[in-house]
This record gives C-alpha cells, structure tokens and sequence, in this order.
C-alpha cells in the first residue's frame, strides 16, 4: 500500500471512479450544448432563458465540479509521474507542492467564478 | 554480414554508455538474436548480457531488440529486422544498467516481492492437497505462465516513472493469479493492499506490456479484472 495524502479521494479506487463519472457529466454536458447551439440555433433571450432555468443550474454547476475534480485527478498524475525526486532530482517536491497548489487555486477560482456567472 | 549495434557500458572503465557497431557472419541462415550475441561474444568475450535456457523458459535474456522488448533466444532475426539491415540492442529500459545488457532487477522484484506471490490459507491443510475444479484450474490459464522475464514492466512508462509506487503489469498480473485463485483465502486483504493511487491505478491502459509480452499473456486484462474486483467489494 503506497500513501499519498494529495490525490483527491484518498483511495485509488475512488480517483479512478470520479474520473470516469466526471467524464461522463462532461460528455452529456458537451452533447447537450452542442445540440442547442447547433440544432436549435437559439438567440440571446432563449439562451439567457436555459440558463436561468433551475435544472440547467443544476447541470452547469455539475459539470463546473465536473472538470475541477476530473482536472485535479489528472493534473495530480502528471505531476507524480513527471515532478518526482526521480525525474527532477531534489528540488522536485517543493515544484511538485507548487504546481498543485497552483493548480488547485486555478480550480477552486474556476468553480467560483463559473457559480458567480450562472447566477449574475 | 549481419551489422549489429549494441550497448555498452562498463562503469569501471566507460565514463558513459556508447553503441558499439560489430559485425557478425550468420552464414545466411535465420538466426536467433541470442545466438547472434554468442557470436559477438566470441568476437569480443567482454560483451555481458544474460542467458540461461536458451528456449524461451527461464526469461533472462530479455532486452530491448530493435526497439521493442523480447526475449532473445526466441526472437528471430527476421522477425527482429523486419527488412532492416541493422540489429539494435539495448537492455531494458528503465531500470538500472550494471553492465552492456545487463540491468538491476531489484526494483522490479520488489514490486513482484510486494503482492504476495504465494497461496495464504489459514485453513488445515488436508490430508494429501488442497483440490480445485478444472473449472477454477482454468482461471489461472493466461497468468500462471508468467516467467518474470520483466519485458512488459520495463515497457511500461507508468512504471518508468514510478517504479517504487507502481507494481507495473507483470506483478500485477501475477497479483491477479492469486486473487483469482480458489485455494487463497486472503483476498479481502490484498485487495486492501492494492487501493491506493499508485499500485494499481497507475495503469493508464497504454498497452505496451501486451504488445511486448513473449509469452503472449495479457497483464492488462488481468488489471482490468483487479479494478472490478476493488469495485466489487468497495461499492
Ligand atoms: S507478463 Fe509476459 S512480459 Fe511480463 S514478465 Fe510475465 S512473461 Fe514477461
């Protein structure tokens, strides 16, 4: 058993399940707009409308956690695979700490502000 | 003439490793590439590489052969070159090199060290043997047949990167051998043991180790089996 304490869900059961799960959110979320956009062809009211409605929050802000959790998990493996004492030599855990403190502010700003927009 | 291009690398006189061009008369026969390098031994008695069976059993000459790994003693020099004219070897990646072809397992047996590879029963034992039937027999058919020769793990950039953390596929597969097994009873904790991050989830599916496999075995589906039994017993 490897410890880790900064991967998302503790366990790697629970990281590989978010990924797949968060993908497919992003997936029907992609879908779905696409299909607005592209089918219905939708002017500024209809589309102010849609998202104002309470069930396109809902899908929104879903896919909004949706990309930060899918983007932390991956974001995660890459820098424990490329940011490591093996490949970088003994700087590597301070620029290791730094990119995923970076990236998990970049993240969490995301979701906040994605939520401010939904809601403005 | 056949031209070969080979590692080499002797840390007590090299300050670092160099290809060495050689060229070796196979008489214009099919050779395997084991025997080749017997020819370039004979050549240059100071080029090390290992070999034992010489048929494919015991798994220690594998290398790096024209950019792919595979055991040297059953790869023959047309399937090598494939039209080529040129024999590249190169030990396996990733791990150490002590010396030409001859690398540092001990990284790869740790991982192998760390799943356990021996049946756990706290049961007694039976008066002659514990039975299995030929249905569960079958289960271990595509696993047990593994020889640890280390070409799938060492083509394996997730277990280049984390070859501490990453068991890699060839302990995997060997993990799933005795998880699937009808007479081990340890399941619930080698599962447990397996959980984390980097042990098993660090296969990203690349496939490498089935494309390289010398014994045709498929590591990548065994992990696919470990990742439903943790679902199974974690949801
Ligand atoms: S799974 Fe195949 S390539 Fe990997 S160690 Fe076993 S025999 Fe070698």
């Amino acid at each position: 058993m490897v410890t880790s304490v900064t991967n998302l869900g503790r366990s790697g059961l629970s990281d590989w399940l978010i990924q797949r799960v968060s993908a497919v959110v992003l997936l029907a979320y992609v879908i779905f707009l696409s299909y607005v956009l592209l089918a219905c062809s939708p002017d500024y009211q209809e589309w102010k409308a849609l998202f104002e409605n309470t069930c396109m929050r809902i899908f929104s802000v879903a896919a909004l956690l949706a990309i930060a959790m899918h983007a932390w998990i991956g974001l995660w493996s890459v820098s424990t695979d490329y940011l490591t004492e093996r490949t970088l030599g003994g700087k590597a855990t301070l620029l290791r700490l730094s990119f995923q403190a970076i990236s998990a502010a970049v993240l969490f700003t995301y979701v906040v502000w994605g939520i401010q927009i939904l809601w403005s | 003439m056949l031209k070969v291009s080979i590692y080499r690398y002797n840390p007590e006189t090299d300050q670092e490793p160099y290809m060495q061009a050689v060229e070796v008369d196979t008489g214009g026969k099919d050779l395997m590439v084991l025997d080749v390098l017997e020819l370039v031994k004979a050549q240059d008695p100071s080029m090390a590489f290992r070999r034992s069976c010489r048929e494919g059993v015991c798994g220690s000459d594998g290398m790096n052969i024209n950019g792919k790994n595979g055991l040297a003693c059953i790869m023959s020099l047309s399937e090598a070159l494939k039209g080529g004219d040129t024999l590249i070897l190169r030990p396996l990646p990733g791990l150490p090199v002590i010396r030409d072809l001859v690398v540092d397992m001990g990284l790869f047996y740790k991982q192998y060290e760390k799943i356990k590879p021996f049946l756990i029963n706290d049961t007694p034992a039976p008066a002659i043997e514990r039975l299995q039937s030929p249905e569960e027999r079958e289960k271990l058919d595509g696993l047990y047949e593994c020889i640890l020769c280390a070409c799938c793990s060492t083509a394996c950039p997730s277990f280049w990167w984390n070859p501490d953390r990453f068991i890699g596929p060839s302990g995997l597969l060997q993990s799933y051998r005795f998880l699937v097994d009808s007479r081990d009873t340890a399941t619930a904790e080698r599962l447990a043991d397996l959980d984390d991050p980097f042990s098993v989830f660090r296969c990203h599916g690349i496939q490498n180790c089935v494309n390289v496999c010398p014994k045709g075995l498929n590591p990548t589906k065994a992990i696919g089996h470990i990742r439903n039994m943790l679902l199974r017993s974690a949801t």
